[in-house]
């Protein structure tokens, strides 16, 4: 059963404390056993196979010296028949069929290797896997335990600084004086900038023509000429 | 330096999109930063880093805040709405209803600035969201 397929069924079975039902440090031992020992096997499923390569290779060397053999008698039997030497033609002919004898051994050889070779990279691809998968369920048991673990500890610390995680509520009211609080800051803004601006006694008086800017330009101007006259 | 420990740093001097991050370390075998997000800063997000993935979390409430009656149309609710929730999903850890974004550990600074503040900004939405079925 798949480490996520555990995890729902205690979850299912009601299992709180997962820390102890599933994802217990025994089973990550196990777990990561597992995965050493598929890399191991591995590393020796590569050394095997370099081996029997190399063996296959040498028996293939083989095979083809043998076959250029029964080439070169067959030519030296032909010769000997076209010398009619009856008698020398059948001792060639006697090597061939040896030589024959052992290009069969080597082909029977050559294709045992090649099963050997097929099963010892079947055997790596399914370490391989075995390995990727497992390391991914172990991920899934190192999240599960770290988020247990984290969670434990928020709870425990805001229970040490005397306060509790905040409730939904709690978290809501505080939302909302936060809104509250800048509304209100916004509407004290508004407020004293109508006071700067409009609704104070210099703007009342300065409306009403009584209290007016301090003197343009022009007025000064005004005031010059005036003196000069 | 651990990647928290780096981060903390990180967070302490940034300013992104207007935010500002204020992170607490808080002690224990599980190496876990607090971080409050300026402005959105209701609900901390707590950050987790394991072998494999950065997760950030937010506690929205414990599942005894809920109307028992109504826990299993909320539940539902939650996984209707998870695709949508961008960046973030909602699941139940021990006993609380969390929000939390899953990054891999490859992500850059941005990403992760970029994931808390939407973290938060969910969390908000999602609270507000969760307030009917409240006890």
């Amino acid at each position: 059963m798949s480490v996520l397929n555990k995890i729902w069924t205690a979850l299912r079975g009601g299992v709180r404390e997962m820390g102890d039902a599933i994802v217990d440090s025994n089973g990550i031992r196990i777990f990561e056993q597992e995965i050493i020992d598929a890399k191991n096997s591995i590393q020796q499923a590569k050394t095997n196979l370099t081996e029997v390569m190399a063996r296959k290779m040498q028996a293939e060397r083989k095979v083809s010296k043998l076959v250029e053999d029964i080439r070169t008698h067959e030519g030296y039997a032909s010769k000997a028949l076209d010398q009619s030497d009856e008698a020398l033609a059948l001792e060639v002919a006697g090597k061939i069929a040896t030589f024959e004898g052992e290009k069969r051994e080597q082909d029977a050889i050559v294709a045992r290797l090649t099963g050997q070779v097929e099963q010892l990279k079947a055997h790596i691809k399914k370490a391989e896997k075995l390995i990727a998968d497992h390391e991914r369920e172990l991920s899934i048991v190192r999240t599960t335990e770290s988020v247990q673990k984290a969670t434990e500890q928020v709870v425990e610390n805001v229970a040490a600084n005397n306060s509790t995680l905040n409730t939904a509520r709690e978290s809501l009211e505080r939302i909302k004086a936060r809104q509250e609080l800048k509304q209100d800051q916004l509407e004290a803004g508004e407020l004293l900038d109508k006071e700067f601006a409009g609704n104070d006694l210099d703007s009342k008086l300065e409306e009403a023509g009584i209290k007016g800017e301090t003197a343009s330009a022009a007025d000064i101007l005004a005031r010059i000429k005036a003196g000069k006259q | 330096m651990t990647q928290i420990q780096e981060l903390t740093i990180q967070l302490g001097q940034v300013n992104y999109e207007g935010h500002t991050f204020n992170c607490l370390p808080i002690q224990g075998e599980q190496e876990v930063l607090q971080v409050i997000v300026s402005e959105l800063d209701a609900m901390p997000i707590f950050v987790t880093i394991t072998d494999t993935q950065i997760l950030c979390i937010t506690y929205l409430c414990k599942q005894s805040e809920i109307q028992p009656q109504r826990m299993a149309d909320l539940n539902k609710t939650m996984l209707e709405l998870n695709v949508a929730m961008p960046l973030s999903s909602f699941a139940i850890v021990e006993d609380y209803y969390v929000v939390f974004g899953a990054m891999a550990t490859s992500s850059s600074f941005n990403d992760t600035c970029k994931e808390l503040i939407t973290l938060a900004s969910n969390a908000y939405d999602a609270l507000e969201a969760l307030e009917e079925y409240l006890i």
